[in-house]
């Protein structure tokens, strides 16, 4: 009886022992169980991480993911969409919950160095405003001076806030709501003066007021807010396969590669284009992938632009201009580094 | 050597003494294992990070606080939120589910009736939905920031909250506070004395109103020989000027936040559901033959059920009177929902600027098996008290 006693505290120690056992990398982890798991806005942030009412996905950060299913698997449908709030979305990616985050997040410094994760690049750059009534009569942030300022818990937001009223000399009151949904309620309902969030949220939560048109969105940005997919420390070649997904959507829109034309663009003589395509040279092989990767990439999801412009550009409901988003040549600061 | 572990004293200590040993390995391996993975991960481990500067404001602050504090005092500040809200929602739960538990009983039909109808719904809804219920309800009723409701002049409501008058404690306000046990040690002497001078000549002194006298007396008395140290800030509606400015002025009165009073009344109206149920028990527990033994020897309802039966019923209400207080100080934490700053939304911001997770759950669980412990303490205090003593 104590023998058998012996050997299961020995067998037990043996199994608690080997708990820290060290998985493979990331991309064969993915192409094993065929599919890319992407942390997604879990709050419905229309243009950015939404679902409807059929549970469709639909956002820039969801068809960053989708760029990158398509060029692991060629299928932008290869993605599975785990809903995160602002709270748990490191812990998801840290843990190994999902492989990629891609929900409006964004790059600081301590995020980058004590998280254990990496910024892929900067998918939308953005910045915090104030969403006010316009009856309130304001015109400027800087007026909001004693204002109740309603915002969502656990995010950058707070950070700015504090340091924008502080750096003015400006008393406020700010109530911190766990969900989206709530920050709007009580919006709506008065407790607060002013909406904070980056001004891009607050293009698409306007959207969701019974009277959206009652409402402004005050001019002053106040922060810098570069929103950005993260991957996980230590694996160096799925942090190379995640940027230059980015990179290949911003290539495309600058060689003119679009979903529409890329086949026909593949006799072009365009050097720069055929790299792109993988007809001369390979740069897929050393990423892990196949060849074409970057044709599949626009193939299926479109180039940068045609992501911005179908999800919350000028003709869509939220209207955000491209502005600093527009390409390095066009006047904005998106600039990729060249395939070759 | 088998005889000597057949002896069941020797033996029983060995098994205990292995368990604690496999526990306690268990127990290093996890926190161990942990470290190392976060360490391989390179996600900053330890507690230093309290010390950091918050830089984050926080609505409602019982301590002094601003951005420029620590981390470790923004918990700090979250902490005493919880415990303001579970320490007045388990007085108003408690009265209130007495009432309504006592009501349950009642021979009056309808009475009884209302209480068992009030015990059902709120019982069988989730308790995030009645702080959604109660929160947005209050909201969407009350008038806006740059209105208000009044009453009697000194208490206005409006979206912003209960504003009321605050007492300002000038230099020598620690006098009055100083009567306060004074006149307790009076109040203490003096029952003890009406009760011995009742036993002695049957006749029962007033001490209800010696002892009321008594308990304001003392501190009124402390109050002018301080030199009157107390102030009153009321608070001050501004109806003119920009938009911005009207409404409450921030420096004037005290603001009783709709968070904290939403999630207040959600707490104590569902507790005092379940308090009820406890109450009622109880004292149906209580046999008949009591009460028809009190009536028998002329005692009144009232005085039946307060000196015969509540008293017995106590004995069995009290230990589960303590897990609902549990109960309560625990579903303090759904706070975040709503935005009052308690513990865990607090230390949510604080876990989201800093990374920290493991370190801030940690304190999260401490902080709640500390005040469970406590309450545990408190009311294991006094159901000794009330147990019955075997002779």
């Amino acid at each position: 009886m104590n023998r058998n006693f012996a050997s299961i505290l020995v067998g037990a120690a043996l199994a608690l022992a080997s708990v820290t056992a060290a998985g493979a990398g990331t991309l064969e982890d993915v192409k094993a169980k065929g599919f890319l798991q992407c942390g997604a806005n879990g709050g419905n942030l229309i243009g950015f991480g939404a679902t409807d009412e059929k549970g469709e996905w639909s956002g820039i950060d969801v068809d960053f993911c989708r760029a990158m299913a398509s060029a692991i698997f060629n299928d932008p449908t290869k993605v599975k969409f785990t809903p995160l709030n602002a709270k748990e979305r490191f812990t998801a990616l840290q843990s190994g919950e999902v492989d990629v985050l891609s929900r409006n997040t964004t790059w600081t410094m301590s995020r980058d160095s004590s998280l254990g994760l990496q910024f892929v690049g900067v998918t939308y750059y953005d910045g915090q405003g104030f969403m006010v009534r316009k009856s309130l009569g304001v015109s400027s942030a800087l007026e909001l001076s004693g204002a109740k300022v309603c915002t969502q818990t656990g995010t950058t937001t707070e950070l700015n806030l504090a340091d924008y009223f502080r750096s003015n000399n400006m008393p406020y009151e700010v109530v911190a709501f766990e969900k989206n949904e709530e920050v709007l309620q009580a919006y709506e309902a008065g407790r607060c003066d002013a909406y904070t969030t980056d001004a891009s949220g607050l293009y698409a939560e306007r959207l969701k007021l019974v009277a959206p048109d009652d409402h402004m969105i005050l001019p002053e940005i106040i922060s810098k807010e570069p929103l950005g997919p993260a991957v996980r420390q230590g694996d160096d070649k799925w942090f190379t396969l995640a940027k230059w997904t980015l990179f290949a959507l911003l290539n495309a829109e600058e060689l003119g590669l679009t979903k529409a034309n890329i086949d026909e663009k593949k006799t072009s003589d365009n050097p720069e284009i055929k790299r792109f395509l993988g007809i001369e040279g390979d740069f897929g092989t050393p990423v892990g992938l196949s060849g074409d990767w970057a044709y599949n990439i626009i193939k299926n999801v479109g180039n940068y632009g045609e992501i911005f412009d179908a999800n919350i550009g000028p003709s869509t409901k939220l209207g955000i201009a491209r502005g600093l988003n527009n390409l390095w040549s066009k006047g904005g600061i998106q600039y990729a580094p060249p395939i070759r | 050597m088998a005889t000597f572990l057949n002896n069941p004293t020797i033996r029983g200590w060995v098994f205990q003494i292995l368990f604690v040993l496999v526990l306690g390995w268990f127990v290093w391996d996890i926190i161990d294992n942990t470290s190392r993975n976060l360490q391989k991960a390179n996600i900053a481990a330890g507690y230093g990070f309290l010390e950091r500067t918050a830089g984050f404001g926080i609505v409602q602050k019982l301590v002094p606080y601003t951005e420029a504090s620590s981390y470790g005092r923004a918990l700090f500040v979250g902490l005493l939120n919880t415990l303001l809200v579970a320490g007045i929602g388990i007085v108003l739960a408690t009265l209130l589910g007495f009432i309504v538990g006592v009501a349950r009983l009642s021979s009056n039909w309808l009475v009884s009736r209302v209480a068992a109808t009030y015990v059902e719904v709120l019982r069988n809804v989730p308790l995030l939905l009645q702080l959604f219920f109660w929160y947005f309800a209050v909201l969407r009723s009350v008038p806006g920031m740059r209105e208000k409701w009044s009453f009697l002049g000194i208490f206005h409501l409006n979206i912003g909250g209960l504003h009321v008058p605050k007492l300002i404690l000038g230099e020598s306000a620690w006098m009055i506070f100083a009567a306060i046990p004074v006149a307790i040690a009076v109040m203490i002497f003096v029952a003890k004395w009406g009760h011995e001078r009742q036993s002695r000549t049957g006749i029962r002194p007033p001490i209800g109103l010696i002892n009321t006298a008594v308990l304001i007396g003392l501190p009124v008395i402390a109050f002018f020989i301080a030199g009157r140290p107390l102030h009153i800030s009321m608070p001050v509606f501004t109806e003119t000027g920009p938009l911005l400015r009207r409404g409450f002025q921030t420096d004037s009165g005290m603001t009783i936040i709709p968070e904290f009073l939403g999630l207040l009344l959600a707490l104590s109206l569902y507790t005092a559901a379940y308090i009820a149920e406890v109450v009622r028990s109880g004292i149906q527990a209580v046999t008949r033959g009591q009460t028809e033994a009190a009536a028998s020897l002329g005692l009144r309802p009232r005085q039946t059920l307060r000196l015969v039966v509540l008293p017995q019923a106590m004995r069995i209400i009290i230990p589960p009177l303590t897990n609902q207080y549990l109960n309560l100080t625990k579903n303090s934490s759904l706070a975040v929902a709503i935005a009052y700053p308690d513990l865990v939304a607090v230390g949510g911001t604080v876990l989201n600027q800093t990374g920290q997770a493991v370190e801030v759950v940690s304190i999260w669980m401490i902080f709640y098996l500390g005040l469970s412990f406590l309450t545990s303490a408190v009311m294991g205090y006094f159901n000794k008290r009330v147990a019955l003593v075997e002779r």
